[in-house]
């Protein structure tokens, strides 16, 4: 027999679409000065936020996030079965490390920069599989600790290309829960890993765009759904270049899609604060998701919204030895209530 | 007029490294940029051409960093005039001794003193 | 090694649309700020030359000093956070002149300072200036070597 409640090859769907009852973003002070600075529910001005080191800064950060999150939707630690949480440090130490001054069993996830939808989509599984009431999702990025993880110290003299883009320092949490009022997710698209062979690491946009255009591909073919049937397609953080590639792409595959496609990392920054192609991080679609784009279905301004979380799943050592750049995109629907 | 030439002949060894990150699409990092620099400075200088350049453009040729890679090249082979075989062991880094003790000695310092600021 | 399920000729055909598409770098500004700010850092030099070549120093001494001047310049602009931005505009015309390796070494000390004194500032002062002295040196050496037998 097949699984009840998966559609097509990739796709899930929920029966009972489990509601965001409450999300939280924090960002740092560059975002802060971005077009949607008055989404977010805090702005840091420093991006040390009082601590010692930039790690233990991005920690406090989703742990605010997260608690932020929880005083939202008036509720305490012990009302949160799980916690799924992610973000792009070396063995994802910072949501480690939040979940210990937490006393909510944890699972860690990493899917880079989609780790917010990956999150979202196993979240919702855990719901509506009768496996939890209420899950906490949360990220984090800082752009300093990714910054030195996987490219150069801050400090150093670097000219960046075109293509390069700027890790959003920030954290996003949402509460997933079976009952209360607010969005649902009522489908989930699980991407698969492609690797086109881009291999150029101040270029990710073009390493995650076949990703992004496929898990929408397989989407609709999943749902027998068409682009119009979403008031907003929104990638992840695709960058200016990124998103001209993956439109491209769909349109090869017969989805016209382009007045209602958009990317995070696009709408984070503004064309003046010199960040190139844009944002990117996990920070960048979770902070825009759980600030912008849950406000948007809480207006009812879009009713439906398909995001598509993008990961570029390399590593330091990985393009030192001369591998290319695995992408992926797990592909969340969003309805509003 | 040795002003003029050190501008020009230090903006130009700058472009050529330059010319090396835009149309390698980056690939060629700073830190390829300086080693190439530093070697083809010592290849260049043992050939007998760099000395002409110093005489011609001064700091315009001895502060980019092939200026290191001359210093180096003319230590190893005055090292070898003065001692012989042993010389190319010693003669390099003795002649670049100020810079390389400035820099340790200095960014030590500054990690001590200062934060980055991100 | 485990393959990509894409094939070779997706991908050849992906690469031409990415890049179509991948912006050109801006090569004429960065060619021409590189010029100004690297001639810029170099005449600067030269007036320090001068200055100690005044003093009556040789031109070898006038040299060095020189050197550890532009140096720790180079080292407090990177402290106060001012190089990065330098090099971030001029692009070579901060990285080639000798205050980019001096930034080079200065930027991951401070950074990893975090880690430590041994394996943060110690070890991390040469993520760039080793492979630059790794290198600079075994050409020097094997340049001493080849001019003892061939001279």
């Amino acid at each position: 027999m097949a699984a009840p409640k998966k559609i097509g090859l990739q796709t899930v769907y929920f029966q009972t679409p489990p509601v965001i009852i409450a999300a939280a973003s924090i960002v740092g002070p560059m975002e802060g000065e971005g077009p949607l600075s008055k989404y977010f529910d805090k702005i840091l001005s420093d991006t040390y936020y009082g601590e010692k080191t930039w790690e233990k800064a991005e920690q406090r950060l989703m742990q605010d996030a997260m608690k932020k999150a929880l005083q939202k939707a008036n509720l305490q630690e012990k009302d949160i079965d799980f916690i799924l949480a992610g973000d792009l440090l070396n063995q994802i130490v910072t949501s480690c490390y939040t979940a210990r001054a937490m006393s909510i069993p944890f699972l860690g996830l990493y899917g880079a920069c989609s780790t917010l939808y990956e999150g979202m989509a196993i979240g919702s599984m855990l719901i509506d599989g009768g496996f939890a009431d209420r899950v906490m999702v949360a990220v984090s990025s800082h752009y300093s600790t990714a910054e030195r993880q996987y490219r150069f110290p801050t400090e150093l003299g670097v000219q960046r290309p075109m293509t390069a883009q700027w890790t959003v320092t920030g954290a996003g949490a949402a509460l997933l829960a079976r009952e209360g009022s607010g969005p649902v997710i009522t489908h989930a698209t699980i991407g698969r890993v492609i690797d086109m062979g881009e291999g150029d690491p101040q270029d990710m946009g073009a390493a995650m765009a076949p990703a992004a255009a496929d898990t929408i591909k397989r989407h609709f073919l999943d749902t027998g759904r068409s682009p119009d049937h979403y008031d907003l397609i929104i990638t992840g953080d695709l960058g200016a270049y990124g998103k001209i590639l993956a439109e491209k792409l769909m349109n090869q595959n017969g989805y016209e899609v382009s007045e209602r496609y958009t990317d995070c990392g696009i709408l984070i920054f503004s064309g003046s604060q010199d960040v190139h192609a844009g944002g990117s991080g996990c920070a960048c679609s979770a902070v825009v998701t759980c600030g912008y784009l849950l406000e948007q279905l809480k207006s009812k301004k879009y009713k439906r919204i398909i995001g598509i979380g993008t990961g570029a799943l390399l590593s330091p050592c990985s393009i030192q030895q001369g591998e290319t750049i695995p992408g992926i995109g797990h592909a969340v629907v969003f309805e509003a209530r | 007029m040795e002003f003029l030439w050190a501008f020009i002949i230090g903006g130009a060894l700058c472009v050529i490294g330059q010319l090396m990150m835009d149309l390698t699409g980056y690939k060629f990092t700073g830190a390829h940029v300086l080693v190439t620099f530093v070697c083809a400075g010592a290849v260049i200088s043992a050939l007998g051409l760099y000395q002409p350049l110093v005489n011609l453009a001064g700091a315009g040729a001895t502060v980019p960093l092939s200026g290191f890679g001359h210093l180096l090249a003319q230590g190893a082979i005055n090292g070898v005039n003065q001692k012989g075989l042993l010389g190319a062991f010693s003669g390099g880094v003795s002649s670049a001794a100020v810079g390389i003790t400035a820099a340790v000695v200095f960014g030590y310092l500054a990690a001590l003193i200062f934060k980055p600021r991100g | 090694m485990s393959k990509s399920i894409v094939s070779e000729s997706q991908k050849q055909e992906y690469a031409k649309i990415a890049t179509h598409f991948r912006p050109r770098p801006r090569l004429w500004r960065n060619i021409f700020w590189a010029f100004i700010v690297g001639g810029l850092i170099c005449l600067i030099g030269q007036f320090i030359l001068h200055f100690f070549l005044d003093k009556g120093m040789d031109v070898n001494t006038a040299g060095a000093a020189t050197s550890a001047v532009l140096i720790f310049v180079a080292t407090f602009l990177t402290g106060i956070g001012v190089y990065d931005e330098v090099s971030r505009f001029a692009g070579a015309g901060g990285i080639v002149p000798i205050t980019g390796f001096a930034n080079s070494m200065v930027a991951p000390a401070m950074e990893y300072r975090a880690e430590g004194l041994i394996f943060g500032v110690g070890h991390r002062l040469f993520t760039v200036a080793g492979p630059v002295l790794v290198w600079g040196i075994v050409t020097a050496w094997a340049i001493g070597i080849l001019y003892y037998f061939f001279r």
